[in-house]
């Protein structure tokens, strides 16, 4: 046979047999693709649908009733609740829990009715501009089809001619829908997401790879103490890394900052926990520095994915949502949107801090297990 | 074998029954070891065959699966943190960080230690060990041998009463190789107990006293002379132009068990003296070849105990 092939032949043979070796690398080649097919193929959605919607009415008739019918069945507006305070309703779009705000003032029947035009305020979480922009888009037509079905027999002559209500739209907290107001902060989260994770299970692995590790046990260091020293020092890259983008984000950006520094500071403190005890599990799973790094990405791409920061997160499909609550960034994306942007204070973060703290839990629990037995 | 005089106090090593097993495969089975305090150890054996896992069990970094014992007078199951401070250890690989220098290294080790005086306690284990111009170099630009120099001044320095080395002279040129056990020698000499596995003859025959361990069980223990004298095995070696040509004709034959070529001699040894004489009876009016019995080399007696035991690797 012709040498050079009989050559090629022999090291792609063995190439093969390491790729069917290296489970790892195999995994990420295979499922690699199907993540991608799924992720960009269903939960990805760049009109976002079925958005959470709490209707503060002052006025209840039939006509309210069908105008909420009506959103609700033009699939853009999804209503959760209704709220019985203003305050409840801010606080509402403030920690993420709805996206719009409908508010029906008192006496809005009567006035349509008698022609007054009333107003009919939208209030939207503009902090994610393409998130509410198309359903924003459909209301007139949405609240003019519903007006049209229901003012019949005596009141028919309103629906004729201009709308019968005034549709105010506040986009709040980024009225002018500047894309970086979102992106900006959401980085800061992605940021420490990459090197948190991937730092420390390298640094982790490398003391394993090398042997270091053997002898750091052989000597008086306990377990949980070459844990500790070795994790903090990336704590502070944390910190640093936090303040370049904090910094960023004023000088560069002129992104507002209208919350507390102190609840953003401990948003950013337990993510960055969060995030080194990710690390600190994969270091205790992977043998070599090479498949540490293959792990961050595996943590990593969904992450930045799934958790609002690419795409809306209320566009995505319930299931894509359910897997999109695990991960850390996706909570903190709400704290640091919710603490920069719309000056949200400690309760109405309160449901985005919890989960970050069960997840710590968990995956403090997991290194800790995989910990000690990577020891013996 | 020791003296039943020996007091507990007076042991370095007492174990009894130390069995680890890794999945299906035993690596340590039921090892039991006395040694007592000042001497050097060798430890022998092939590779794979327990010896790593026996010294980490022994120095409280594997729990074992079975068997008790106590190392420096700590129990190995309870006490491991005790021995621990007053072991020093040094890993089969270099296990030092090749991204600080030297100083660094020592310094590190010193602080994790808590040693008192740790500038002169470190400026004086790198003038022992003639490191202190290269203090300031990068570990990972070391030779082999300067690194096992690093390391032996790394694990030595919170003036340990007992070292671990493992395969410490693995790669390492033989002048390196001379001065390094001149240093153990060195420690030895201040009362220090070291118990140190090799692969290396030369080496086994510098120790007090060796332990053969092989697939995990422990084959032999004893001086090099007594373990030669015990071994049964009787070796005649044969010389001359032409002793190439016997090699093939000699080896599988009655009485000889194993033949073996040694710097232009061929050595062939066997259990049963009677048989080997036959043989070479045999072979001795060959022209060029030149007839002699001798004692047996610890490394026929060593190949003769490996040729005993089995294999627990399993077809590896």
């Amino acid at each position: 046979m012709f040498a050079p092939l009989r050559r090629i032949g022999a090291i792609l043979n063995k190439e093969f047999i390491q790729i069917l070796r290296d489970r790892l690398t195999f995994a990420i080649m295979l499922v690699l693709p199907i993540l991608q097919l799924v992720l960009f193929g269903f939960a990805i959605n760049s009109d976002p649908r079925h958005l959470p919607t709490v209707l503060y009415l002052e006025d209840d008739s039939a006509i309210v009733r069908s105008l909420a019918s009506g959103l609700q069945n033009s699939s853009y507006f999804d209503i959760r609740e209704r709220v019985t305070s203003a305050d409840a309703a801010t606080k509402k779009l403030q920690s993420g829990e709805a996206a719009f705000v409908i508010t029906v003032p008192a006496g809005f029947t009567r006035d349509v009715l008698r022609g007054n035009r009333p107003q009919l305020l939208i209030e939207a979480d503009a902090s994610d501009p393409s998130a509410a922009s198309n359903a924003v888009g459909m209301i007139q037509m949405i609240v003019q089809s519903s007006l049209k079905r229901d003012l019949t027999g005596q009141w028919a002559s309103l629906a004729q001619g201009p709308m019968p209500v005034e549709i105010v739209v506040h986009r709040k907290y980024n009225p002018e829908g500047i894309s970086q107001y979102n992106i900006v902060p959401g980085l800061l989260g992605v940021i420490l997401t990459m090197t948190m994770v991937m730092i420390t299970s390298i640094a982790m692995t490398r003391e394993t790879e090398r042997g270091n590790m053997e002898n750091l046990l052989a000597m008086p260091a306990r377990p949980w103490e070459v844990m500790a020293g070795k994790i903090s020092p990336y704590v502070v890259v944390g910190v640093v890394q936090t303040l370049i983008v904090l910094l960023a984000a004023h000088y560069v950006f002129h992104v507002p900052f209208i919350g507390s520094l102190w609840l953003l500071s401990l948003g950013v403190g337990l993510f960055i926990i969060a995030n080194l005890a990710v690390g600190f599990t994969f270091s205790t799973v992977a043998r070599t520095q090479m498949q540490a790094m293959q792990m961050t990405f595996f943590f990593f791409l969904p992450s930045i994915m799934l958790s609002g920061f690419m795409f809306p997160f209320r566009g995505m499909p319930e299931w894509a949502q359910a897997i999109g609550q695990v991960f850390p960034l996706t909570h903190f994306l709400r704290i640091v949107r919710g603490v920069m942007l719309k000056g949200a204070d400690w309760a109405a973060m309160w449901p985005s801090i919890w989960p970050i703290l069960i997840f710590i839990a968990g995956a403090t629990t997991i290194a800790m297990i995989r910990y000690r037995s990577t020891l013996d | 074998m020791l003296d039943a005089s020996l007091s507990q106090s007076d042991l370095a090593i007492d174990v009894r029954g130390l069995t680890k097993t890794f999945g299906k495969r035993t690596a340590v089975d039921h090892v039991d070891i006395t040694m007592p305090r000042g001497q050097v150890w060798g430890f022998l054996g092939p590779n794979g065959s327990g010896k790593t896992t026996t010294i980490r069990m022994l120095c409280g970094l594997l729990k074992p699966d079975a068997g008790q014992g106590t190392c420096l007078g700590y129990d190995i199951l309870k006490q491991s943190r005790e021995i621990k401070r007053e072991i020093g250890y040094m890993t089969q690989k270099f296990s030092y960080w090749e991204d600080l220098s030297i100083r660094e290294n020592l310094e590190f080790v010193a602080n994790l230690y808590g040693i008192k005086n740790r500038r002169q306690v470190i400026d004086r284990a790198l003038e022992d060990l003639g490191l202190t111009t290269r203090q300031k170099q990068l570990a990972g630009t070391l030779s082999g041998g300067w690194k096992q120099r690093l390391a032996l001044a790394a694990c030595t320095l919170h003036d340990p009463k007992m070292l671990m080395l493992d395969e410490p002279t693995a790669g390492v040129d033989p002048q390196a190789r001379r001065d390094f056990w001149d240093q153990i020698h060195r420690l030895s000499a201040q009362g220090l107990t070291v118990l140190v596995s090799t692969h290396y003859m030369d080496e086994a025959e510098r120790c007090d006293q060796i332990v053969y361990i092989a697939y995990g069980k422990l084959m032999t223990q004893g001086r090099v002379e007594d373990i030669i004298a015990g071994s049964g095995l009787y070796t005649f070696v044969a010389e001359g132009s032409s002793v190439r040509d016997l090699m093939e004709r000699l080896r599988g034959q009655p009485g000889a068990d194993h033949v073996a070529y040694f710097g232009n001699a061929l050595h062939v040894s066997g259990g049963d003296l009677g048989a080997l004489r036959k043989l070479v009876a045999g072979h001795s009016g060959m022209p060029g070849v030149q007839w002699h019995q001798m004692r047996p080399s610890l490394e026929d007696v060593f190949i003769h105990l490996m040729g005993q035991s089995t294999d627990n690797a399993g077809g590896r």
